[in-house]
């Protein structure tokens, strides 16, 4: 049966959905939704294919947006989403994440919600910030933010959250108990003899590749990351790459192996990509090996940067790869990255890139 | 001029809201008038007659949001501010964004 992908983008300034058929060679734009308010991350439920946007308005606070249209009509929902009076009130909803049934949604300041009726009303799970670590946690440069969502794929009690700068937890338990699994990646920003703490490193996305023992993956601020025992050790997978900094990573959808990173020229060079040269890095091998992907890419003056949440990738054979920049620029590879084209540009800043494939 | 005839017995009071605020919520309108005392009472009619409502202009600690100000007869006002019958409540969005 013919099939269409919708690449959902999030921005500074609404929602985009950009669609084709599995040929990817044309696309169509539509947008901005959700009244144009800052959406942080908006994703499908592959299940029911009803899209979900997390963001936060400077006027009228956190909501997560809803459509179940395929984006033609939206609603939008903060009931629940609160922390109790006298706290510091949230000031957007930064991840989405729909599990068994459930839907996540991780804030700033960083805190986690649990909606049991698909996004109309949220429940606190409060264990994470009944943590003993959470007075210490420390905002990143985006804010204190619980910008990683990892439900395990098969134990709805199982979840993964990665909080910046904080670092990433764990749960066994649904929530009520938690765990710091930040053993083996480095706080550079510490003083020597304290650079790898128990917690508040600086993730900046933390996914899962798929199938059962899947290795976990994160782009830190300080390195690139594989863990293999659901992130109780983590071993560096930076050596060959052009920096040990840059924000997102994305896995491919069926191969636990292949993983895309967008690696910048440090935090403190300007944050672009490396030389004004753009490339994806892919590894094969779980990160022993990287090559750089540059066929289509910008390799001359290109001063962009990819935030956390704007590289996705579809589940199409070959599967597509997608990156959106902080200056409007949305790339597409429908070649698991050999080759790429621009497929939309002038738009807002972009701060997620997800896709959506359905049966035409 | 959408009426809320769920508390007729507190005084009428006028409420000007802002378009932003309008289009988050169908079938709102600019102007209502509903029944209160103070400019708490006029977030609860709001949010009876378009729930949610009173989340986009109040935060939980609990107050008027930081960048949303609230004006009653043209001074800035809280949640406690008391209202005479009649009296004009304007809810406007602050100076924000980027």
């Amino acid at each position: 049966m013919a099939r269409r992908v919708l690449i959902l983008v999030g921005t500074k300034k609404g929602v985009f959905i950009i669609e084709s058929d599995a040929e990817r060679r044309s696309w169509k734009l539509r947008g901005p939704f959700c009244e144009t308010w800052p959406m942080n991350h908006v994703i499908a439920d592959p299940v029911t294919g009803t899209i979900y946007g997390g963001g936060g308005n400077e006027w009228f606070g956190p909501a997560i947006w809803k459509s179940t249209d395929m984006g033609a009509t939206w609603t939008h929902s903060s009931e629940g989403l609160a922390y109790q009076a006298g706290e510091a009130p949230i000031k957007a909803v930064w991840s989405v994440a729909p599990s068994a049934g459930r839907l996540y949604a991780g804030v700033e300041p960083a805190g986690l919600f649990r909606s049991d009726d698909g996004g109309q009303s949220w429940q606190h799970i409060a264990g994470l910030r009944n943590h003993p670590s959470r007075p210490d946690w420390q905002p990143g440069g985006g804010g204190l933010i619980l910008h990683s969502l990892v439900p395990h794929p098969n134990d709805d009690g199982q979840l993964w959250v990665g909080i910046s700068s904080a670092g990433v937890f764990h749960t066994a338990d649904g929530g009520e108990t938690w765990e710091a699994r930040n053993r083996g990646t480095r706080a550079d920003f510490l003083p020597e003899g304290q650079k790898y703490p128990e917690y508040g490193q600086c993730v900046h996305c933390l996914v899962m590749a798929p199938g059962m023992s899947a290795p976990l993956y994160q782009q830190n601020h300080c390195g690139m990351y594989r863990s293999r025992d659901g992130g109780r050790h983590w071993d560096s997978i930076e050596a060959g790459l052009p920096s040990t900094f840059g924000f997102p990573a994305a896995v491919h959808p069926r191969d636990p192996a292949t993983l895309y990173l967008l690696p910048l020229n440090g935090d403190s060079a300007g944050r672009y990509v490396p030389d004004g040269k753009a490339a994806v890095w892919r590894t094969r091998d779980s990160g022993d090996k990287w090559e750089a992907l540059r066929g289509g890419l910008p390799q001359e003056n290109a001063f962009f940067g990819v935030l956390r949440q704007a590289m996705g990738t579809d589940r199409l054979e070959p599967a597509g790869v997608y990156f959106g920049t902080n200056t409007g620029t949305l790339f597409a590879s429908a070649d698991e990255g050999d080759s790429w084209h621009c497929i939309a540009q002038y738009l807002p800043a972009i701060f997620s890139v997800e896709t959506l494939v359905v049966e035409a | 001029m959408p009426n809320d005839e769920s508390s007729p017995a507190l005084p009428r009071v006028v409420v000007t809201l802002p378009a932003a605020l309008v289009n988050l919520f169908p079938g709102s309108a600019r102007r209502v008038e509903v029944s209160a005392t103070t400019v708490g009472d006029v977030m609860d009619a709001l949010d009876s007659r378009w729930p949610g409502m009173r989340d986009r202009i109040c935060d939980s600690t609990p107050g008027i949001r930081r960048h949303v100000n609230v004006f009653v007869e043209g001074e800035r006002a809280t949640l406690a501010t008391r209202l005479a019958p009649g009296a004009e409540v304007m809810v406007m969005t602050a100076i924000s964004g980027g």
